[in-house]
């Protein structure tokens, strides 16, 4: 623990050596999520609902899916980058170390410019929360923050699962964005609007839906039973095939080289 | 100690495809080969030994020091390194080595060596105490008092090689694993390292095993040769011994005025310059006295060097003699 | 000429060694396309009336969006350019700068033509063959295809020349990754890439399709899918057309007054 804050402070410390490219950079991922947030609201100026969601509704989706995103993105992006960790040779140094191997990709990388994302998730709480029309109880209240905190460590066994494929094969790994990548932006609305099959899919078997929609219904008091509030939580065991196979690829890697 | 035995190491490695038409091909179905990487590879290091190892690229050395180190698994074969197997007890194992690869650096980027020092410091969990008495010894061998507080990335080649090795010693490791160290270094440098290094594996008995291509480190540095080719252990002996039963071959460099002297049998010219004569010498043809009196009749000599076969006419002699 | 012929066999085969990235980026694109049509789709239950364009005309739109990503998005920067500037490896090209914008303007094109040769066939094909309402249709008449081709290349033409000022202006801010981010997003977003611009209320609309972005993706996507026809289609090329020309001779002024400037600094 103290050495992932030692790690924390150089990157902090070598990424502010360039302040104005960070503030760019900073700047040009706000203007990322931004522009999917333009996009939905141009929506909804021309139509009132989709699938019965309103637009301060589904700012509450767009606003989970992004914080969750940020927050697994600003820890998790070692292994966002592990295919050129792989490739430059960066990881058999890792493996020179005495220390467990996820830790050092966790600690390798820290871009602190990805916080643009996060300011602005923020920034669309402050509005949809009180616009949405919702009575903010304190079980409402913990709902949301289950969401968020569990939808961030499920965007994080994916990060995990995108580093792992790339223990077999560097090229194949575009696909995984679909998850990751696709899970923030088709996150934005609520995933019952893409149709029963696709809802089914994203709870059984990327549990995307479990932190985004459920308990999403319970907050607008559409369904009342205090399962749906602990839904979200339902979504943490994706963390064990996900390690598993971290573990598989290190132990294939190890025996057949790069 | 470091132990060995009969270690093998097959890759499956998927052929790429020039041109169109086969790129083609490749689209729907992949052929593979096989690269035998090591076979049957045994030797031992006791401690405090300092070996080269030398062969041509793609001979199986980077793949026996991933062995070693424990980053890589072998398909057969046995290896005991302080009484642990590397790939099965990794995070032990690799607390008591060092490793130096010369191209890639374990420094970051940004911010001052001694960040970077520190930072390993915490990896290793080195003791505040032994870290202070180790980083002082370092810098003053190295020389990198001035150095500590400016970061990597303004670093001379030369002064970036000197932090690595002191990145690499921090945690007081017995065994140094160097891979090209004076890779693209200025005369200076290679010299400086090349002390440090002896002085280590002398004083401290740090078992060193190196890696590289440059001849003049393993005359400089080794008594003992490991020679690989085509994945196999070629040759295990010592420096002197090799270059005695590898030939008798005299080197023979004259300084001369005058025009260029003609050459007699068993002689053959090495490098060619007005002025200056470097031949190689075959003594059972024509011998040292007998050379020198040949061309001391042509032009008048100034200086005269003779030498025995260098290591690497030596080591190219041998790759030519294993055909690797 | 045939050395950009020569570029765009490389990069092409190349795409084709890397079966598993194409497979990959295929079904990746393909997802996308899938779920964007989707979210259109519920939309379009929720209000028919209020869809700016017919329902099909969306989703040929989005198909051929995800088709030729290669060829409309602006975020398909070329690392090298940015690269060869920053390095100062452009000091030793000084000697041409007029080349030096052609040069770059047909690696891009030839880059970006080998991306999508690979990958927008079978997409096109799949996106023809799923059921309504997800099938893309063809264009009505060959004339309207005809316009959709001519559209598209001046489209390329506009997003290349947008980018080339991109790389020009690393020249002066040598930092390029936040310019580059921040340029992408505002030009994709405003060439209809999250959105089609019929969707954007006015006066958005009105004022997005005064820009040259306007001129990027808009223009075929719409050309084809029947959204803009007859005489509008001309009106629109007409356009492009402006918008091309108008970009090539910014950037070409901007390339020699930068040259120019690292002549007499010495790089």
């Amino acid at each position: 623990m103290r050495l992932y804050m030692k790690y924390f402070s150089m990157h902090l410390q070598s990424q502010m050596q360039y302040k104005l490219s960070f503030f760019f950079t900073a700047l040009g991922q706000f203007l990322v999520s931004f522009t999917a947030l333009l996009g939905i609201w141009f929506m909804f100026m021309r139509f009132n609902a989709v699938e019965g969601f309103s637009f301060p509704q589904v700012l509450l989706c767009f606003a989970t899916m992004l914080m969750a995103f940020s927050l697994a993105e600003f820890m998790g992006r070692g292994f966002d980058h592990f295919p050129r960790i792989i490739s430059n040779g960066e990881f058999d140094r890792m493996l020179v170390r005495p220390r467990r191997v996820a830790l050092q990709v966790l600690a390798s990388q820290m871009e602190f410019s990805r916080l643009g994302r996060l300011v602005q998730a923020i920034l669309v709480f402050c509005y949809a929360i009180p616009a949405s029309g919702v009575n903010w109880t304190y079980d409402k209240i913990i709902t949301l923050c289950l969401m968020v905190i569990c939808g961030s460590i499920v965007f994080f066994c994916l990060f995990l699962i995108y580093a792992a494929i790339s223990f077999f094969t560097i090229e194949g790994l575009e696909f995984m964005n679909i998850f990751t990548d696709g899970g923030r932006e088709f996150g934005r609305y609520p995933f019952s609007v893409y149709g029963k099959e696709a809802l089914r899919f994203l709870t059984y078997v990327i549990p995307l839906a479990l932190f985004q929609y459920y308990p999403l219904l319970y907050i607008l008091e559409r369904k009342t039973s205090s399962f749906y509030m602990f839904m979200p939580l339902l979504a943490l065991p994706f963390a064990i095939p996900a390690y598993a196979f971290w573990r598989f690829g290190l132990s294939r890697y190890k025996s057949t080289g790069s | 100690m470091i132990r060995l035995e009969g270690i093998n190491k097959t890759f499956r490695v998927a052929r790429r495809k020039s041109g169109f038409g086969r790129a083609v091909r490749a689209l729907l179905s992949r052929e593979h080969e096989t690269i035998h990487a090591l076979r049957d590879v045994s030797f031992t290091i006791e401690d405090g030994e300092m070996v080269g190892y030398i062969g041509p690229n793609g001979a199986g050395k980077s793949t026996t020091i991933k062995i070693m180190c424990g980053i890589l698994t072998p398909d057969s074969g046995k290896c005991e390194i302080n009484g642990r197997t590397p790939w099965r007890e990794r995070i032990a194992h690799v607390r008591d080595i060092g490793v130096v690869f010369g191209q890639r650096s374990q420094l970051w980027w940004d911010v001052p060596v001694w960040d970077s020092f520190d930072l390993i410091r915490d990896i290793y969990k080195v003791d505040a105490r032994e870290y202070k008495r180790n980083l002082d010894e370092l810098v003053t061998l190295l020389d990198l008092a001035e150095i500590l507080k400016t970061p990597t990335r303004n670093l001379s080649l030369g002064q970036r090689m000197r932090c690595e090795l002191a990145a690499s010693l921090l945690h007081n490791p017995k065994i140094l694993f160097l891979d090209e160290p004076t890779i693209g270094l200025d005369a200076v440098s290679k010299l400086a390292v090349r002390q440090f290094i002896k002085k280590l594996n002398a004083e401290q008995g740090v078992t060193i095993i190196l890696t590289t291509h440059d001849m003049q480190d393993i005359e400089a540095l080794t008594q003992r040769i490991l020679l690989i080719g085509k994945g196999r252990i070629l040759l295990d002996g010592s420096l002197e011994e090799l270059k005695k039963s590898s030939s008798q071959r005299k080197t023979i460099v004259f300084e001369y005025t005058g025009k260029d002297p003609a050459l007699c049998e068993g002689m053959t010219s090495v490098e060619g310059r007005e002025g200056r004569l470097v031949v190689s010498l075959e003594p059972s043809i024509c011998s040292v006295s007998e050379a020198i009196a040949y061309i001391s009749a042509q032009v008048e000599v100034i200086d005269i060097s003779v030498s025995g076969i260098s290591a690497e006419e030596m080591v190219a002699g041998l790759y030519r003699e294993y055909h690797i | 000429m045939k050395k950009y012929l020569a570029i765009f066999r490389i990069r092409f085969i190349n795409s084709l060694q890397y079966r598993a990235a194409a497979l990959a980026g295929m079904a990746t694109q393909f997802a996308w396309g899938f779920m964007e049509i989707l979210a259109f789709l519920a939309f379009y239950k929720a209000d028919p009336a209020a869809f700016p364009m017919e329902f099909s005309q969306t989703v040929s739109y989005i198909w051929m969006q995800q088709a030729f990503l290669a060829l409309f998005m602006v975020w398909f920067f070329e690392a090298e350019i940015f690269n060869a500037i920053t390095s100062g490896g452009i000091a030793y090209e000084l000697a041409r700068p007029v080349d030096l914008y052609w040069r770059w303007f047909s690696q891009s094109v030839a880059n970006r033509l080998a991306k999508t040769v690979l990958r927008c066939l079978p997409i096109l094909i799949i996106a023809m063959l799923v059921p309504e309402p997800f099938r893309m249709s063809l264009p009505a008449t060959h004339g309207q295809f005809l316009l959709f081709l001519v559209s598209a290349a001046f489209s390329l033409g506009v997003v290349i020349s947008f980018s080339m000022l991109i790389y020009i202006s690393t020249f002066y801010t040598l930092s390029c990754t936040g310019v580059r981010i921040i340029s992408a997003v505002l030009a994709d977003f405003l060439a209809g890439a999250i959105i089609p611009l019929p969707f954007f209320p006015q006066p958005f609309r009105a004022i997005a399709e005064m820009l040259p972005f306007a001129a990027m993706q808009n223009m075929p996507l719409r050309i084809y899918s029947g959204n803009i026809a007859g005489i509008n289609a001309f009106w629109g090329i007409g356009l492009q057309v402006f918008w091309l020309i108008a970009l090539i001779l910014i950037g070409r002024y901007m390339i020699n007054n930068a040259l120019r400037k690292v002549v007499v600094q010495g790089g």
